[in-house]
């Protein structure tokens, strides 16, 4: 067994996202008038090779403290996902 | 001390190495060493700069792949034993992904790459990098970068203010802060700050590109002056 684990990388609201907004301009110059907004993050899967789901779950949050969101001003969620080994 | 030796770390993607080489040799009694990111050794360097670029081509973000280079180990160890370490734009980028300062950039506020001269005023002229400049001196610098919109928490920007850890803000020609002259729109207008100790200090603008009049200004070649002074003593 092993562990996909889905992150999803969004900015803190807090923070000004100027390509979610660049979107948002478009689609209003399309005609989506009710789009109120778009803000844009990053998705990562990662597959983790533990068949404990503690373990997984540890290792995901610990690699996104450490280098795949940057905590001043992004937040993460994770997800993990059963998955077959992959050798 | 007798010579300085200046350190310029390469990581892949780095491009002002050689512009930050050329400023910091120009000095006399300056030794410098290119110092390649899969290196664990500093060389002897008595200072260490980060340099501007697109370390890693900037993938995931500015500077996060940067700070666990081994060469990066050792300019960590290096800085917290209260050595001088410099990081220009991308540098800067590395140095905050790294924690050896406090904050993140992100992108300009008006979404554009920003390449031109940009006025900066020197708030605080008691660090080793700014000691030649006067407090208040309005500086000539050109900037070049997407993101280098400064970010940290209200607690953050007040506790950089209360240790005088603002080194150079944004301003108009005449030393004015408005929200115009902050192009990237960074926070209080930040352009740079050093750590609480004063020894780690971090920039967008790029000094190194202003060391000659013939570069359109000279007022970034008094950064590596007063910095290779400091060390010799």
């Amino acid at each position: 067994m092993a562990y996909k684990a889905k992150i999803r990388i969004t900015l803190r609201p807090s923070i000004l996202d100027v390509q979610g907004k660049a979107v948002q301009h478009a689609l209003e110059n399309l005609g989506y008038s009710t789009v109120d907004a778009a803000r844009i993050g990053k998705y990562i899967e990662v597959t983790i090779n533990e068949d404990n789901n503690i373990e997984a779950e540890r290792i995901s949050e610990e690699i996104c403290q450490k280098l795949l969101a940057n905590p001043v001003m992004e937040n993460y969620a994770i997800e993990l996902e059963k998955v077959n080994r992959q050798n | 001390m007798d010579t300085v030796t200046i350190g310029i770390v390469v990581f892949p993607g780095s491009n002002c190495d050689h512009d930050t080489e050329f400023a910091a040799a120009s000095f006399s009694k300056v030794t410098t060493r290119m110092l390649w990111h899969k290196e664990h050794d500093l060389q002897g360097s008595d200072i260490v700069i980060l340099p501007g670029g697109f370390s890693y081509g900037d993938y995931l973000r500015a500077g996060s792949i940067a700070k666990f280079s081994p060469i990066m180990q050792e300019v960590v160890a290096f800085a917290r034993k209260g050595y001088p370490v410099l990081g220009i734009c991308n540098g800067f980028q590395v140095l905050l992904e790294c924690g050896l300062l406090e904050g993140a950039l992100s992108r300009n506020r008006d979404k554009k790459f920003i390449c031109r001269h940009m006025y900066v005023k020197v708030v605080n002229n008691r660090t080793m990098f700014s000691v030649l400049y006067d407090e208040n001196e309005v500086l000539n610098l050109p900037v070049a970068h997407g993101e280098g919109n400064y970010y940290a928490p209200r607690e953050t920007i007040e506790l950089l203010e209360e240790n005088n850890q603002i080194v150079f803000r944004y301003c108009d020609a005449g030393g004015n802060i408005t929200e115009e002259a902050n192009l990237n729109g960074s926070v209080s207008a930040i352009a740079g700050i050093s750590n609480k100790e004063k020894n780690v200090l971090g920039l967008m603008p790029h000094p190194e590109r202003a060391s000659e009049a013939l570069l359109g200004s000279n007022d970034g070649a008094r950064m590596f002056k007063g910095l290779v002074e400091q060390v010799l003593g």
